[in-house]
């Protein structure tokens, strides 16, 4: 792998804090050489700030299976009616 | 113009975190979001047959889902008396009397965009999520929104860690292109 595509990853995991020690001291050394894993990491930051920031939802999964188990019945019922 | 068709069986799998957002941006409340997704989806099935194609399949389920909006509010301002306007001054103000030009809002202050800048952010997420792959969409969001673990993730999707993580790059890098026009200001 090459170190740019390898610092890319580590920079994905430092977004949810799992990173190990020294995948964060290879981070920092690439960073210092490398302008443009630089810069893919501060955007890489800023979309972590948004998507706390939008505060997402989503439904729970157990949510979404009820949800279908619904829209499966009530399919059924209307068939007919549903060419 | 190219027809669309309804897919009711995905639905919720396409379309329902998207409602969901729209719609806990606009009451909310999870539980009545949660409500109204349903009763927008079973709306849809019912008048599957009024459905033209012109538009697409979201859309045509956000026009539902506004109606279902508004009949909320309807229904919630029915049950409660008018509501009234009621302005206490400040005791503690600088002006004698009721002076009420302090209570207008600052037009300076950022602070009561924010909340609406952040509802549309949210949708702008979802809107940039639901174009990734589907295993792409599906790896990025349990990871980011439900903030599953590495391995909870893992074990959901069947595959080992090295390649999530791959996987959640690629939506990354993906998300920060489609994000680029509006939200980033670099």
């Amino acid at each position: 792998m090459s170190s740019c595509k390898k610092a890319a990853i580590i920079c994905t995991k430092k977004q949810y804090q799992e990173a190990t020690l020294w995948e964060r001291i290879q981070f920092i050394f690439h960073i210092n050489i490398c302008q443009a894993c630089k810069v893919f990491s501060k955007k890489n930051r800023q979309l972590s700030t948004l998507c706390h920031q939008a505060n997402l939802k989503t439904l729970p999964t157990e949510e979404k299976e009820r949800l279908k188990e619904c829209l499966k019945n009530e399919i059924k019922s209307n068939t007919l009616t549903l060419k | 113009m190219t027809k669309h068709i309804l897919h009711p069986d995905n639905w919720v799998d396409n379309h329902s975190d998207y409602l969901f957002n729209y719609a806990i941006a606009r009451v909310s409340d999870v539980d009545i979001a949660k409500d109204l997704v349903q009763d927008t989806f079973f709306a849809g099935l019912k008048s599957a047959q009024n459905y033209k194609g012109d538009a697409s399949e979201r859309t045509w389920l956000i026009a539902i889902l506004k109606r279902k909006i508004i009949d909320h509010y309807r229904k919630i301002n029915s049950k409660k008396a008018q509501a009234t306007v009621r302005i206490t001054p400040k005791a503690d103000s600088d002006f004698d009397n009721n002076f009420l030009e302090h209570q207008v809002a600052d037009p300076l202050s950022l602070l009561e965009n924010n909340a609406m800048e952040n509802e549309e952010l949210g949708v702008a997420i979802h809107e940039c999520i639901s174009k990734l792959p589907k295993k792409h969409a599906l790896a990025f969001s349990l990871k980011t929104i439900q903030g599953l673990s590495t391995e909870e993730v893992c074990k959901e999707l069947k595959i080992n860690p090295s390649n999530l993580w791959v996987i959640i790059h690629r939506a990354r890098t993906s998300l920060m292109e489609c994000l680029k026009n509006n939200w980033f200001k670099i």
